[in-house]
């Protein structure tokens, strides 16, 4: 199982998967925080967006999630002052500009964002800008490892851990991972290279019998990873259970701001009050996210659910395991009859 | 998730904000990026950036070692137009042995 | 205690997103637009007529009027902001519809000029743009003839909105069409790809970076000109715009009913090009261009097309970039260095900047 969505994308479109030996199945884990971010946290920042007051400023992956009735395109397209961001120091060099406005950033992302959003903050706070807040979803990679690996249905034999995540917040978090499962968890780049080296790593392991973390990304990768980031997200963020889209609540799975930065909390700032949808379970995100399922074999691929008119986020992400199939891949799902979507 | 990509370091100045920033270049572009996390990165170093932020310092041994296997398969590459899939599973073991024999001590 | 979640109750909520408004998507040159114009314009303006004989749409129309055959096109120029490196919105507003002229293989005459106006425009800036777009008509060839002038309220137009409408000949013997494409047919490309996308978004807030290439922005007229030397075995032209050289070709493999392959290491990409999309996670085969072409051949004429394109100072880094073949009808397969191949498809609609 690879767990970073972009390495599921440099799979699918190098076609990785289909130059390896057959004993070799890649299940595709989920590691893309623009699927698992909760359906709620839409819905709040859809809310948001939508006061004339605020500027919205979010990374591009975000805008075409769909929440219960609407995503973030839909509000900017009804008025809204949706803005995307490529760093989050821009979303605080807009609230400098504008000071007559509420600029909101959203936040998400798995550990590797974490060091750059929590800077938004910081230099907010630096600034004494009272118009700046953040909308955060943090979710962090090793309780969805233990999901998965924890699961009786698990399949999973090696890992490929997140390479950017890790050098961020190192490799000895998945030491106790790797004994309490017995599973080799190599940490494994992007390119296509990297994810053969990570493979070739792991498949090593498991013929030798040795169950070990080993450190393909060493390029990048450090065992101690970053640690002034560590720090600083440290003393913004905290550790709160957090609901994964698709697969429900898992403890201790996410980041929240701290007490000490609530006023830069937009969820304080705006209290947004949520009324849960009712979740019919067409879409199979839980299962794909937690590689039970690979894409094609959801009824829905390609029929009822496609780029254009998404069921769930890993359609519409980039790198979500769906849209990566889609866009790579669609010869499979063509060769099913078609049942009255769009014409091809 | 995480795109990052690696960038060379060209200038570091501390502009008002107060947080040391570096022109990072990337293949013929270069924008400003957000040092805060690298204290330690002098102009000349090769960095991750990930959303306007360095956030690791390449390590320059170990990153040779891949260019030079990506350039080994992009020789392959141009000698047959195309590599052709067959031909490649032989050659990429040899090209990996040197590396994995250093990611066995890498952890 | 950490309780692995049930994997019986996963589920995913089916969201009701909205259908039932014009979206930015459906500009964006990608999937929505088409569904846009096959969904509401094309039965609209082509009920009635009989659809076998209907011809793929093409960049322009070539009708029959007493025995010349004339090519007619019009585009709309919306582009913000209005003055980019490489170019401003007059520029492009006589380029684009020359360059649709041409991609019909017809010598563009005579231009139409609509301009919609925002209520605050400096009257300095319209002198700007109209000054413009009268040097790129000089340049070309061709006579800005009619045209309407409209002032809209402040905040209904970027500035200023144009609409240009061309008319050429097609001379004899020419019969450029997306419906002569062939399987061997091959398939060049002008020139490296992605400028005119990357010029504008560079000058977006927050995305700015330095070293950003100039828009490619320029008039192909003359080049297609020069190869119309090709005669009949010239098949097609399609000018690249929105939605890159992706779309351009997916388009036409899809129209048409056949298959298209590429060879992703024979696409010429300029560094800073990208550098920029690697910055960005934008696929640079699905960004704008303004000044680029594919041409489609017979096998025997690639080699002549290429030099013609090599020759001419409108081409940057000409290339044969694939194939046309009768496998997977309808799909476009970009082939990369491993040789394995990824199937090129149309993007909903514009794509965005991401972080993963």
């Amino acid at each position: 199982m690879e767990i970073c969505g972009g390495q599921t994308h440099a799979i699918v479109r190098f076609g990785l998967d289909e130059i390896l030996p057959d004993e070799i199945t890649l299940i595709h884990g989920p590691g893309c925080p623009v699927c698992v971010t909760p359906i709620e946290m839409i819905d709040k920042a859809v809310a948001i967006a939508s006061r004339p007051e605020v500027i919205f400023c979010s990374y591009g992956d975000m805008l075409r999630v769909p929440g219960s009735a609407q995503d973030l395109l839909t509000v900017k397209s009804a008025g809204g002052d949706v803005r995307v961001v490529y760093s989050p120091l821009d979303a605080v060099q807009l609230a400098r500009q504008h000071p007559d406005r509420q600029v909101v950033f959203f936040a998400i992302g798995f550990e590797t964002t974490a060091p750059a959003n929590v800077m938004s903050v910081v230099q907010a706070q630096r600034l004494g800008l009272d118009n700046f807040s953040v909308l955060v979803s943090h979710v962090l990679v090793p309780p969805a490892l233990h999901a998965v690996l924890g699961s009786p249905r698990n399949l999973v034999q090696g890992v490929l851990a997140a390479g950017h995540v890790c050098a961020v917040m190192g490799t000895r978090e998945y030491e106790p991972i790797v004994a309490q499962y017995h599973t080799p968890i190599v940490v494994t780049g992007f390119e296509p290279l990297d994810i053969l080296q990570g493979i070739y790593m792991c498949v090593r392991q498991l013929e030798e019998g040795r169950a070990e973390l080993e450190n393909q990304y060493a390029r990048v990768v450090r065992p101690a990873g970053n640690p002034a980031a560590i720090a600083q997200v440290q003393q913004v963020l905290q550790t709160v259970p957090r609901k994964w889209r698709g697969i429900g609540e898992i403890p201790a799975s996410g980041w929240a701001l701290r007490p000490a930065y609530a006023d830069f909390d937009a969820d304080l700032r705006f209290q947004v009050q949520h009324v849960a949808a009712a979740e019919p379970a067409e879409c199979l995100a839980g299962e794909v996210l937690q590689g039970h399922r690979k894409p094609p074999e959801c009824p829905a691929f390609g029929r009822r659910c496609t780029p254009d008119s998404p069921l769930g986020a890993p359609m519409v992400s980039a790198e979500g395991a769906c849209a990566a199939y889609y866009h790579y891949r669609r010869r499979e799902s063509r060769d099913r009859p078609a049942e009255g979507t769009e014409p091809r | 998730m995480c795109l990052g990509i690696p960038g060379k370091v060209l200038e570091i100045h501390t502009p008002d904000g107060g947080m040391p920033m570096g022109k990072v270049e990337f293949g013929g572009i270069a924008r400003d990026v957000c040092l805060v996390y690298l204290p330690e990165v002098v102009v000349g170093d090769w960095v991750l950036v990930h959303v306007g932020f360095a956030l690791s310092k390449l390590d320059e041994q170990e990153a040779r070692e891949i260019f030079s296997y990506i350039e080994q398969i992009g020789e392959l590459a141009e000698a047959d137009e195309l590599a052709m899939p067959d031909e490649l599973p032989d050659e990429l073991p040899e090209a990996l042995s040197p590396a994995e024999r250093e990611g066995e001590g890498a952890a | 205690m950490t309780t692995p979640p049930d994997p019986l109750h996963v589920s995913c909520p089916a969201p009701r997103t909205d259908q039932s408004t014009v979206q930015l998507a459906h500009g964006g040159g990608g999937r929505m637009m088409r569904t846009l114009i096959e969904g509401i314009l094309l039965p609209c303006f082509h009920g009635g007529q009989d659809a076998g004989r209907r011809l793929p749409p093409h960049d322009s129309a070539v009708v029959d009027v007493g025995g010349t055959r004339l090519a007619f096109t019009t585009d709309s120029f919306v582009v913000s902001p209005l003055f980019f490196p490489g170019g401003d919105i007059g520029k492009l507003a006589v380029y684009g519809t020359v360059n649709d002229l041409a991609m019909a293989g017809a010598r563009p005459l005579y231009l139409s000029c609509g301009l919609i106006l925002e209520e605050g425009t400096p009257l300095d800036t319209v002198r700007r743009v109209v000054q413009s777009m009268q040097c790129a008509a000089e340049e070309v060839g061709v006579q800005i003839v009619t045209g309407d002038t409209k002032v809209v309220d402040r905040g209904k137009a970027d500035g200023i909105f144009i609409n240009t409408a061309g008319v050429g000949i097609v001379p004899d013997g020419i019969e450029v069409h997306p419906a002569r494409v062939a399987a061997g047919d091959k398939i060049l490309l002008s020139g490296d790809i992605g400028r005119h996308g990357i010029a504008i978004m560079s000058l977006r807030e927050g995305l700015q970076f330095d070293g950003a290439p100039e828009s490619d922005c320029a008039s192909l007229a003359d080049l297609v000109s020069q190869l119309t030397r090709l005669g009949a075995r010239l098949h097609c032209l399609r000018d690249l715009t929105r939605g890159g050289l992706a779309a351009a070709l997916i388009e036409i493999a899809d129209h048409v009913g056949v298959g298209m392959e590429l060879h992703e290491t024979a696409i010429p990409i300029m560094p800073q090009v990208r550098g920029a999309c690697e910055l960005l996670g934008l696929d640079p085969l699905y960004v704008a261009n303004e000044g680029r072409l594919v041409a489609i051949v017979e096998p025997g004429a690639a080699q002549q097309a290429l030099e013609i394109l090599a020759a001419h100072p409108a081409a940057h880094g000409a290339a044969v970039i694939g194939e046309v073949t009768q496998r997977h009808p309808r799909e476009v397969e970009l082939l990369n260095a491993f040789g394995t191949g990824r199937l090129l498809d149309l993007l909903s609609g514009e794509q965005m900047p991401r972080i993963c």
